[in-house]
């Protein structure tokens, strides 16, 4: 049976990935298991920008696919970046194994608000379920509501859910059955 | 069609406008690019401004002769930036500086991808698509609620701001919803901001944004609501709420249909409509003083009061069948009804909370109930009188808390006229009264 890992990337708190673990069962009616295997990031630091590669990230990743993995989502705590743009929440591979997701930019403190774990945690989730969207060939959704709608600022977050609109939920499901048998 | 002659950036953009959903094309030189160029109809063209051999200000010039209707977007790093503007002159659309904000690149593409689309494409097609749908919670068929929808239907497709009144759990971000869907701005986000829960500094910032180092720990900038809201409508609940100060600033935005974020200088302009609710008596504040009669005003061009529960209890079984239906579907039960007696009990109760009460009441039975059918014990149901009901007398409050301690005391007269601060004679008395015997009273 192939199970849907999440591993931990940097110094992220393993307690957000086993909270993570039964919503991502849940949405994409696949097992899922957090990885003991903790992966450093250092090497795809950039000390100017103090940023970390996520395509490098990604890269690396690749080679942590293991037999029964579905797909591999990495949760990192570190700030996101391709070289073109000034930060990403996440990143993916179309229709491929590996993702990555950061909650750097998720927490309000950054913002200069009040901490809010609640609203950290669903943010968290959304951009999860979003991403593993992408690895199962899901592109932007116009539906603002939809975990698939594009989100370039946490305020874009916010106003989506962490579920699929019946659009994406029905385009993936011929994936999602060729390739882990469960019906979606 | 992405022209850099960095692969770096040629592979990310790619790959960010794949995710996006456009198809992406790449060129790493201009020659490479007008070929492209020939070979296949483009929407627009990122072009980096400095690259080896044609430059990007010389590659706009001869894309645009072989499609004046490409939309070019240049690429420019900080020292460049009045190359791009010379390039604005020569029939660029916009520039972007180098690392592009996700925010901002995917906001301008598909700003001019709007604009070029507009003069292309049948507006209409969209709305024919599109259904117009109440939002499923919103249930009933009295009179009171028949008005609820007729007023829906009538100001919905209009822009006109809306007032929604109304008690605690009456729905009134339902009411909302459904007026964004029913306009011609429900394919915008609907964005809904709860003023109660915010402090002055944080409803400010939360409406109108702010920029990087506004304040202490704003480590990035963010967007307010009026912003996301683009396009769409801004939902303000608890409106009666909010600061005098707050309410300057509001009504300015609805006056002027523009923001400026907090700690920045810029203003910018912003495309929504405002549907406000509230629980509130806002003549009642204004006469206190504690809100703004221009911006009540403003507020209140047209107004949809929402009825409590008790005076449409005939929806109570539409509205529990509702819930019913919803939660087995969520909680995976097959529960198909409510059994006789606990819905007549469920007509009688007051539900101060209103409907918000009322399925709060079913997802609990529906925890607790088994299938297939709902039943009285499965429901705490209020005893006459203990609930704060307006309808309820002294007396029936009275009787119901006398029955509850004689209950609670096991039917020991003498203990319970000891709680009571009574004496014994008065409480028999009473107890004759309200024709209490020794059989339990069902306090479930």
């Amino acid at each position: 049976m192939k199970l849907l890992h999440l591993l931990p990337i940097g110094n992220i708190d393993d307690g957000l990935l086993q909270d993570l673990r039964p919503v991502v069962e849940e949405r994409f009616r696949v097992s899922c298991k957090v990885l003991t295997t903790r992966l450093d990031p250092e090497f795809a630091y950039h000390g100017e920008r103090q940023q970390y590669h996520s395509s490098e990230i990604i890269h690396r990743m690749q080679s942590l696919v293991a037999a029964d993995t579905w797909r591999l989502l990495g949760v990192t705590s570190v700030d996101l970046y391709i070289p073109i743009l000034t930060f990403v929440f996440g990143e993916a591979q179309m229709g491929g194994p590996c993702a990555v997701v950061s909650a750097h930019r998720l927490r309000q403190e950054l913002y200069g608000f009040p901490p809010d774990p609640e609203l950290f945690r669903q943010r968290v989730i959304k951009e999860a379920v979003h991403e593993l969207g992408h690895t199962v060939s899901l592109t932007h959704c116009e539906d603002y509501r939809c975990a698939m709608a594009p989100s370039h600022a946490v305020e874009w977050i916010d106003l989506k859910e962490s579920t699929l609109c019946t659009a994406c939920r029905t385009a993936v499901t011929p994936v999602q059955q060729a390739s882990s048998g469960r019906s979606f | 069609m992405v022209v850099d002659d960095e692969l770096s950036v040629r592979d990310s953009l790619d790959r960010w406008f794949r995710e996006e959903g456009y198809e992406v094309g790449t060129a790493e030189n201009a020659n490479d690019a007008l070929t492209r160029l020939a070979e296949h109809r483009w929407d627009a063209a990122l072009v980096d401004i400095k690259m080896h051999g044609t430059d990007g200000i010389e590659l706009q010039r001869r894309m645009h002769e072989i499609d004046p209707e490409l939309v070019v977007i240049m690429m420019t790093g900080y020292a460049s930036v009045e190359t791009a503007v010379a390039a604005l002159k020569n029939g660029a659309y916009d520039y972007v500086t180098k690392p592009l904000d996700p925010d901002e690149i995917a906001h301008l593409v598909k700003k001019a991808m709007l604009q070029k689309r507009t003069t292309q494409e049948n507006v209409r097609l969209r709305e024919t698509v599109a259904e117009v749908s109440r939002p499923e919670d919103m249930v009933g068929q009295s009179g009171p609620m028949r008005k609820v929808f007729e007023a829906v239907e009538t100001v919905g497709p209009t822009d006109a701001t809306v007032l929604i009144t109304g008690e605690s759990g009456t729905g009134k971000e339902l009411v909302a919803r459904a007026i964004h869907q029913a306009s011609a701005r429900k394919f915008h986000p609907l964005v809904a901001i709860h003023c109660g829960a915010l402090t002055e500094t944080l409803l400010e910032s939360e409406l109108f944004g702010h920029e990087k180092g506004a304040f202490t720990g704003a480590q990035f900038r963010k967007k307010g609501k009026f912003e996301i809201a683009e396009g769409g409508t801004i939902f303000l609940d608890e409106i009666g709420d909010i600061s005098l100060k707050t309410q300057t600033d509001l009504l300015r935005v609805l006056q002027e249909r523009e923001i400026t974020r907090v700690g920045g200088n810029q203003t910018i302009k912003v495309d929504f409509r405002c549907v406000a609710a509230t629980n509130k008596d806002l003549e009642k504040l204004i006469e206190e003083g504690k809100f703004r009669p221009d911006l009540f005003y403003r507020l209140n061009v047209f107004r949809i009061e929402l009825p409590p529960l008790r005076v449409r209890r005939e929806d109570i079984p539409i509205l529990v069948n509702h819930f019913v239906q919803k939660f087995s579907q969520a909680m995976n039960k097959r529960v198909t009804r409510v059994a006789p007696a606990a819905m007549n009990q469920l007509q009688e109760q007051p539900w101060v909370g209103n409907v918000r009460e009322l399925e709060n009441a079913v997802e609990r039975a529906m925890v607790v109930g088994q299938e297939p059918e709902l039943k009285e014990q499965d429901f705490i149901f209020k005893t006459p009188g203990a609930a704060n009901g307006t309808s309820k007398t002294l007396e029936d409050m009275e009787r119901a808390y006398i029955l509850r301690v004689v209950e609670e005391c096991g039917g020991n007269q003498s203990h319970a006229a000891e709680l009571l601060d009574i004496d014994r004679v008065t409480l028999y008395h009473k107890l004759k009264k309200y024709g209490w015997t020794r059989t339990p009273v069902e306090t479930r």
